[in-house]
């Protein structure tokens, strides 16, 4: 046995997975179950005291959910995983494990309109305040920090401007507040950056994205990177103290270098709820098995696209960090060498008019809110996925009236091409 | 032995090749780490001997409780502690006067001693810290992989339909050994930094 490292695409198709040990069925078993039977009473109270490995209840773990897990975890080289049912049920799993009511947490401005929803309205209801910062601007982080600071949140490649994030500068803000960097992966999926090497704590992906990659399953998940001390100054309750519900464990005591991820499941997954099917489980690992090969060409594909439109005359600028002109080109070429993603935008000289004419006029561009997919799809975020944000929100989360937002798919970018020449020019 | 950092062989060749295991700090009470990490290693097949003075005179799974390492009166291969870091050294230097002396030595997670270490290898013990042989030996067959932990190891191999108390095999092939792991990389430098 050589301790020997077995590169991306193969941890991509064999990480987490072996023949089925019953019926040595090569694929995943989809364990499309409930339940497990225990072996008797003394199995079964091990299992419920956390004290032995194995299945319960597919709310707290599944096999097929299991193996996704394991591979997640692998490609981002981070200890354990957990999946759930959605990008947003990981961000609320997350939380839960760290903020009580009244605690803070700081996220940058540029994310996910979901995301921002979410943070500002859901959360604020359990008690847990967002307090904005500028990924443009490291200082404004440090600015936001208090006493009751529990984490920082960062999208790695920013929807929907296609912005780099500086993910080191951003990490040395939370090691020195003494709080863990989260830091969410989707847009540039595990192929293009792994944030743990820049100094995550916890990486979240919705793997509905570029990780499933088919636009046919919802899914989340949460990767504990290993690194963040949960025990210093009783700041992380959750993990340090012990649990009545669970016989007096101490979770990082007991499961060490991954016990944030048992706490999102033993204490969020089976307490909130928001369990993965295992159906959409073995939909996401089969796409994952792909994922280098379809994340190379969805890149290489948008790079063409927007190296396009970039000389078009109806478009006023385009916000793609792989293009040599952008702002955040220095950043894509130290964080993601291999492409900047395939998620960017781009403003209509004709403002907000242009924008709804150009997608009603695309015959190949799919109009739908959703990104990485096979498929090329196209929106309109002003009037969509930021429509809830006023004026001056929309346009500092890079989401302006003129702006149009596109996800670029893996057909032939020829082909791509000539759908935006013919919207735009007509 | 960079003990910042074990490559999987290592701790693999000591779950193979030891056969007995003395625990020091061993608890009778079923909901502390050290009462199911004696359970499964038992499980496992491996020949498992409780150590506190406090429960002489009672037994844990079927052995019995004895006092101290003097007290076993027979070879051990490996004694896995189960103390805070401040209380290893006493446990070393009592294992360094055992005839034969123990093959390994191993420092349950949390707990670490670098003098106490280094004494033990001066005589040529195997040592290993903060890792738990449970969490190892789960991690090296991967049947810790149901709770989505990274098991670090792939195996395109049938494994056999489990049963009870079964040995596992531990012989997967490695996934970079754990000494470029992240987590690794930041044990380390909190240790620096302390």
């Amino acid at each position: 046995m050589s301790d020997r490292l077995p590169g991306f695409s193969t941890l991509a198709v064999h990480a987490g997975a072996q023949p089925d040990p019953t019926t040595g069925a090569r694929a995943t078993p989809i364990y499309q179950t409930t339940s497990f039977v225990f072996n008797d009473a003394d199995h079964a109270a091990s299992l419920f005291g956390l004290q032995a490995f194995g299945n319960i209840y597919t709310r707290i773990g599944n096999p097929t959910n299991a193996v996704l897990e394991e591979r997640v975890a692998a490609l981002e080289g981070g200890t354990a995983a957990l999946a759930v049912a959605s990008g947003h049920a990981a961000q609320v799993v997350v939380l839960q494990q760290l903020l009580q009511p009244g605690d803070e947490f700081i996220a940058a401005r540029k994310l996910y309109g979901g995301s921002i929803n979410q943070f500002t309205h859901a959360f604020k209801s359990f008690g847990w305040n967002v307090v904005w910062a500028d990924s443009d601007d490291i200082a404004s982080f440090e600015r936001a920090v208090t006493p009751r600071t529990k984490a920082i949140f960062i999208e790695s490649i920013a929807n929907p401007g296609g912005s780099i994030t500086d993910i080191e500068a951003i990490s040395t803000v939370a090691r020195k507040a003494g709080v863990p960097l989260i830091v969410d992966n989707t847009l540039a999926s595990p192929y293009l950056i792994r944030p743990i090497d820049h100094g995550a704590d916890i990486v979240v992906h919705s793997l509905t994205k570029f990780l499933g990659g088919h636009g046919n399953s919802l899914g989340g998940i949460i990767v504990d990177a290993g690194t963040f001390d949960w025990s210093t100054g009783g700041k992380y309750p959750m993990l340090s103290e012990p649990r009545p519900e669970y016989h007096g464990i101490r979770l990082q005591e007991t499961f060490g270098n991954f016990a944030f991820a048992i706490a999102c499941r033993v204490l969020g997954l089976r307490d909130l709820g928001p369990a993965l099917s295992p159906f959409n489980a073995f939909m996401i690992l089969t796409g994952i098995e792909t994922l280098p090969l379809r994340m190379q060409k969805h890149c290489d594909n948008a790079k063409a696209v927007a190296e396009f439109l970039a000389g078009h005359p109806a478009v006023a600028s385009v916000s793609y960090a792989g293009l040599a002109s952008d702002k955040y080109n220095q950043l894509a070429r130290k964080y993601a060498p291999k492409g900047a993603g395939a998620v960017f935008t781009f403003s209509l000289r004709g403002g907000y008019d242009a924008g709804v004419s150009l997608v009603s006029k695309l015959q190949l561009f799919s109009h739908l809110a959703n990104v990485g997919d096979t498929r090329s799809l196209v929106i309109h975020p002003a009037s969509t996925t930021h429509s809830q944000l006023d004026d001056a929100a929309k346009v500092k989360s890079g989401a302006g009236p003129d702006v149009v937002r596109l996800s670029i798919g893996i057909e032939d970018k020829e082909d791509l091409i000539a759908d935006l020449e013919q919207a735009l020019g007509a | 032995m960079n003990h910042d950092a074990y490559p999987d062989n290592y701790i693999r060749s000591i779950l193979n090749s030891v056969k007995s295991i003395a625990m020091v700090g061993a608890s009778p009470v079923n909901v502390r780490p050290s009462y199911f990490a004696f359970k499964y290693l038992a499980q496992r097949g491996y020949d498992m001997i409780p150590v506190n003075p406090g429960h002489v005179g009672k037994d844990l799974l079927g052995m019995p409780f004895v006092a101290s390492l003097s007290d076993i009166g027979r070879p051990v291969d490996m004694i896995d502690i189960f103390r805070n870091s401040s209380h290893i050294m006493p446990v070393v230097e009592e294992a360094l006067t055992l005839d034969p002396l123990p093959k390994v030595i191993w420092m349950q997670l949390g707990a670490r001693d670098d003098a106490a270490a280094a004494k033990a290898e001066s005589v040529g013990i195997k040592v290993v810290m903060n890792r738990c042989p449970k969490i190892e030996y789960g991690r090296l067959s991967s049947e810790i992989s149901w709770m989505g932990v990274n098991s670090r190891t792939l195996s395109s191999k049938r494994p056999p339909a489990p049963t009870q108390g079964m040995r596992l095999s531990l012989n997967r092939m490695s996934v970079g050994g754990g000494d470029t792991a992240a987590s690794d990389r930041a044990a380390k430098n909190k240790t620096e930094q302390s």
